[in-house]
């Protein structure tokens, strides 16, 4: 993708990330909550990844640093996905538990813990 | 207009649509499809930008694994019918939409705006660093510690997500 | 130490026309052969269960596809009034989607210009990833069927292959591992090595080594269950669902879910000579060496002959053959077989099969790096821990106690999924 300038992916990123935002404010299904956090989540990865292509800092050429400056974009990329998926997989458990014992799951009833 | 902006701005138009449909959408399986949607087509855009691992571990993780289980999740809840929940009220969800155009007006206006003026449209990064032997050689150097504490991570969640799903009667 | 920036190499055909003649002879070739298979499947069939099978259109009724699919298509098309129209529509398209993406990466020959469509730097992982997508046409059809036993279809397709996915993905693991490629071309390329390094006259196959069995096993039992086949086939168990996902579909909807599962069988017959049996050799003999041989022996005539079979023309027909094999090897576990049980599959997929695909890559691992003889301390040492635990296990809890059934708890979705069809 030659010629796309950085700050179109930004923008894309920025909407992506707004539309997640409201999803999470008005929606009150907490698997569609759940869902538009991995859309914000994949917002801030496409940032990563276009700043990482179009803007990583260069050093000395050639050295062993430099190069893993330019890969600190993508290896926060494969974190979030490493973290997502741990999340996905213990939320998804937790929403199914709160579903066993209650068998609902709008989210504002889950007030039993409110003190 | 040349090729590659009209495949960006298709890929663009698609993504922003599909996130828009998870969060309009009526039933939670078309939602879960629209962000599988959503998910599918970022992997192409990073593809697009020579990352050829993380969009190929896009596809995989999140197409693949992780939204499958959403849909799994939402159909074994039952989850599919439109009526099991109540949408908030109207002046709340315009409250929200008003509150997301609000960050895209703000991020866009002071953050992406005077970038605008000094970041060009070439990229800076090296050949051939979106390739698995790069992500893998920076991965099992650099980043060592980052990857077993993912790692570790993982573990916890497997263990964590058993235990909350157990039956315990 | 970088030098793995300058690895982008350029492709020699890399023009838009070789591009369109790689797609269109694949394309050509699939959608040439599916209906030769579906023939080849009841023929097969038929010989397994002692009768004849159909034999009257065309000699030996090999025209018995085509007038099944013009039977398919001028049948009515229903749609039921209550399904999820738009779904219902897509699902079958969405399951043809990754049956034919998948040939994308699938290296037929050595020549580069004409296959594979896209030598991509991370085809193994590509495989992974589409064959991962190819669930979503079964789960929407279900869904969008609305319809109990379809959506139960649905369900159960979807936790088979995320299981199953994951011994898939550990025993690709062994394989990269070993090579230090993911690029199919690269696999198939070091299996034209020496075999375990000492044997010149013979090729590597990696179905040959110890490591590359064990993982070759559990590929070809994970591959079965990713494509929903005998004796993996419960999304579509006719005697419990009938038929699951595809209940509600019939005409030309139901011919492509049938032709999507046909073209996903042949796809990974051939990822599975590719990654194990040698790609497009025909045996695993050092083709090149022989000839050399049969040269110094002053026999030019089988030296010219050696040097064809293992030569790029004939390449493609031993990768089709082994694609074949692989169809058959299909065929024959469907009529052998009896479907699994639900919780059998579930035993089966993360008891079994990922703890030894998971030890299978601790191994690879540790004769990479350290060589046999470590790793044959290390399964020394592993293999006394085990017999202490089963001693400490076996003493602390009399045989009697301890119950003969473990399937009598079945996993916690098994009951989930009832009280979805309860509602």
């Amino acid at each position: 993708m030659e010629g796309i300038p950085l700050y179109a992916y930004l923008l894309l990123s920025a909407l992506l990330f707004a539309i997640g935002t409201v999803g999470v404010l008005i929606k009150r299904n907490p698997i569609i909550i759940f869902m538009c956090i991995e859309l914000m989540l994949n917002a801030a990865n496409l940032s990563f990844l276009a700043f990482a292509k179009y803007h990583s800092a260069p050093l000395a050429a050639g050295s062993l640093e430099q190069w893993q400056v330019h890969m600190t974009g993508q290896m926060a990329v494969v974190f979030v996905m490493a973290v997502a998926a741990a999340e996905v997989a213990v939320g998804l458990g937790i929403i199914m538990a709160i579903f066993r014992l209650r068998h609902d799951v709008d989210i504002d009833e889950m007030s039993t813990m409110r003190g | 207009m040349t090729l590659t902006t009209f495949a960006f701005l298709v890929m663009a138009v698609v993504l922003v649509l599909s996130a828009w449909g998870v969060v309009v959408a009526k039933s939670p399986v078309r939602s879960a499809l629209s962000l599988v949607v959503n998910f599918f087509v970022l992997a192409f855009l990073y593809f697009g930008m020579n990352y050829d691992l993380l969009g190929i571990s896009q596809i995989l993780v999140y197409t693949g694994l992780i939204m499958m289980l959403f849909l799994f999740c939402i159909l074994l809840l039952n989850l599919g019918a439109p009526d099991t929940l109540f949408e908030p009220s109207l002046i709340k969800r315009s409250l929200a939409w008003f509150v997301g155009g609000v960050l895209v007006l703000a991020v866009s206006s002071q953050v992406i705006g005077p970038m605008a003026t000094w970041s060009t449209s070439t990229p800076t990064a090296p050949e051939g660093f979106g390739q698995a032997a790069s992500v893998g050689q920076s991965l099992f150097t650099g980043w060592v510690y980052g990857f077993e504490i993912a790692s570790v991570l993982l573990l916890v969640g497997i263990v964590g997500s058993i235990l909350v799903a157990k039956r315990r009667d | 130490m970088l030098s793995f920036l300058s690895a982008v190499e350029a492709n020699s055909g890399d023009t838009i026309g070789w591009a369109l003649l790689r797609i269109g002879i694949v394309l050509g070739v699939v959608l040439g052969i599916v209906p030769g298979l579906i023939w080849w499947e009841r023929r097969l069939l038929s010989w397994f269960q002692d009768r004849i099978g159909p034999n009257r259109v065309g000699p030996f009724g090999l025209l018995q596809p085509i007038a099944d699919g013009v039977k398919l298509f001028f049948k009515e098309d229903i749609t039921p009034a209550t399904v999820d129209r738009l779904l219902y529509f897509l699902a079958p398209a969405i399951a043809l989607f990754p049956a034919f993406t998948i040939w994308a990466v699938l290296p037929w020959g050595p020549d580069r210009r004409l296959t594979p469509i896209a030598d991509v730097d991370v085809g193994v992982l590509y495989i992974l990833a589409i064959s991962s997508l190819g669930v979503y046409g079964l789960f929407l059809g279900g869904w969008a069927s609305n319809n109990k036993y379809s959506l139960l279809g649905g369900l159960r397709s979807a936790a088979q292959m995320v299981s199953y996915e994951l011994a898939m993905g550990v025993a690709l693991g062994c394989v990269i591992l070993a090579t230090g490629s993911l690029r199919l071309t690269e696999v198939v390329q070091q299996q034209f090595e020496p075999l375990w390094g000492t044997v010149p006259w013979m090729q590597n196959w990696f179905i040959l080594t110890p490591w590359g069995f064990v993982a070759g096993v559990i590929f070809l039992i994970t591959m079965v269950a990713e494509t929903n086949r005998a004796p993996f086939d419960l999304p579509e168990a006719e005697s419990e669902l009938i038929s699951g996902f595809h209940t509600e579909y019939s005409s030309m909807k139901f011919a492509v879910f049938f032709m999507g599962e046909y073209a996903t069988m042949f796809a990974f017959s051939g990822i599975f000579a590719a990654l194990f049996l040698g790609g497009w050799s025909p045996l695993p003999f050092n083709w090149e060496f022989l000839a050399q041989r049969a040269t110094d022996a002053n026999l030019p005539w089988l030296a010219s002959a050696l040097s064809f079979v293992g030569g790029p023309i004939a390449a493609p027909l031993w990768m089709l053959g082994k694609m074949f094999g692989g169809i058959t090897f299909y065929i024959w576990l469907r009529a052998t077989l009896p479907r699994l049980r639900y919780d059998q599959l579930m035993t089966l997929g993360w008891k079994y099969l990922l703890p030894i695909a998971a030890l299978n890559f601790v191994v690879v691992a540790i004769w990479m790096q350290f060589g046999w003889a470590a790793l044959f301390g290390a399964l020394a040492v592993l293999f006394l821990l085990y017999i202490n635990v089963v001693l400490y296990v076996s003493r602390r809890r009399p045989k009697d106690t301890v119950p003969k059934v473990q399937f009598a708890n079945p996993p916690a979705s098994t009951e989930a999924t009832i009280e979805v069809t309860r509602s």
